[in-house]
């Protein structure tokens, strides 16, 4: 049953081997450079102040700027962003701006004919006040939602999720 | 003289048949608009060589001149533009000649599709062709950013929200492009212009040689 290596076969293996290694010593650096995005750990964003007294929100979306510095690969800087922010009962919601459909951004109550609703310019897509999109409109899901607390009374905004009211 | 010089080096490394078997060789009498005028279609896709040909040398003198650094890249495309000489020339045959590359590799799809020429034995010169249609789609999409304008940054937008879709990997795939999960930005800017300058082009280069092998192979189909 021993199996007799010619020394063709001895050389065709030595030879694909050594080849292999040399192929995966360079494919492989070159492959993790390159996917490295994928694998960067989410930076755990802390809560961003906002100028906003907590006992200020009314019921009505309100547009709130909050600044933060954004690390963008080897370039930082600081980015002005809002939500739109209302009251709910007890709660705080901070809804993000940005339409689902293509990335406009929304604002509240800007079409006459839809004065209880988010409306974005671009398309007509049309958001209720919880943020979901309302029906036969380009949006394809609800807006997004920011974590909110309140920090000295004053309105602290986190980060982005999925929204959870609908 | 010029002869002598050619005979000199044909005497040494006889070079007659490499360029015969280039360039010289029979153009069927239903593919040539000498003949019938509306042969022209069969043009279509040797002008989308043409263009990209355009494309290719015009983009190298681009770079002479752009940066793909999100501080500089619009002010340098600016200059190149307006206080280069001939910049809006150069600037102008890359930017137009982008779109006419999709509009000439799509009529030159078109013409292949309704001549029936993709079929046997030349099914896989049409898939090949598919992907150098990709490619070409690629190039102008990763092309679009690097003006690093408002318009450029929407349509960015736009296009990684499109590739995020693809069911299951589509999160991955617009982290890959862009270089981080939400910013489009120096990261994506870098990338892009990898990809636009080096990578697409390198895989355009080696799907046109096959591309243009697989038809003096197979030669040109024949009449409807």
């Amino acid at each position: 049953m021993s199996q007799k290596v010619t020394r063709r076969q001895f050389l065709n293996y030595s030879l694909m081997g050594v080849g292999s290694f040399m192929v995966a010593g360079m494919v492989l650096p070159m492959g993790r450079f390159a996917v490295d995005p994928l694998f960067q750990s989410d930076a755990e964003g802390s809560m961003i102040q906002t100028s906003i007294s907590a006992d200020d929100i009314t019921e009505e979306p309100t547009q709130v700027d909050f600044s933060f510095i954004q690390q963008d690969g080897w370039y930082e800087s600081e980015v002005t962003d809002f939500a739109w922010v209302y009251r709910d009962g007890d709660e705080i919601i901070a809804l993000s701006p940005v339409c689902k459909h293509l990335g406009c951004t929304v604002s509240w109550a800007t079409d006459d004919a839809n004065p209880e609703r988010f409306y974005c310019p671009c398309h007509n897509g049309l958001y209720e006040k919880n943020g979901n999109n309302v029906p036969g409109t380009p949006p394809t899901g609800p807006l997004d939602q920011y974590e909110v607390g309140v920090s000295d009374g004053y309105l602290t905004i986190g980060q982005i999720f999925p929204n959870e009211l609908v | 003289m010029l002869n002598r010089i050619y005979d000199w080096i044909d005497d040494r490394m006889d070079i007659t048949p490499i360029w015969r078997d280039v360039a010289d060789h029979e153009v069927p009498e239903h593919v040539n608009p000498a003949y019938h005028f509306s042969a022209f279609v069969y043009c279509f896709g040797g002008l989308t060589f043409f263009i990209v040909v355009i494309q290719i040398i015009s983009g190298m003198f681009l770079t002479m001149y752009y940066v793909p650094d999100i501080v500089n890249a619009w002010e340098s495309v600016y200059y190149l533009q307006n206080e280069v000489a001939a910049g809006v020339i150069v600037r102008g045959m890359h930017h137009w000649g982008a779109s006419l590359v999709v509009v000439m590799i799509f009529l030159h799809t078109l013409r292949v599709f309704f001549t029936g020429a993709y079929k046997a034995p030349r099914e896989l010169n049409w898939v090949v062709g598919v992907l150098l249609f990709l490619v070409i789609l690629g190039l102008a999409f990763t092309g679009y950013l690097l003006p690093w304008d408002m318009k450029a940054l929407f349509a960015t937008r736009v296009g990684l929200d499109i590739a995020a879709s693809v069911p299951f990997i589509g999160d991955w795939i617009q982290t890959l492009l862009a270089g981080d999960e939400e910013i489009i930005g120096a990261q994506t800017l870098a990338r892009f212009f990898a990809i636009h300058v080096f990578f697409l082009p390198a895989a355009l280069f080696v799907l046109m040689a096959v591309h243009f092998i697989m038809i003096r192979r197979q030669g040109i189909a024949g009449p409807l």
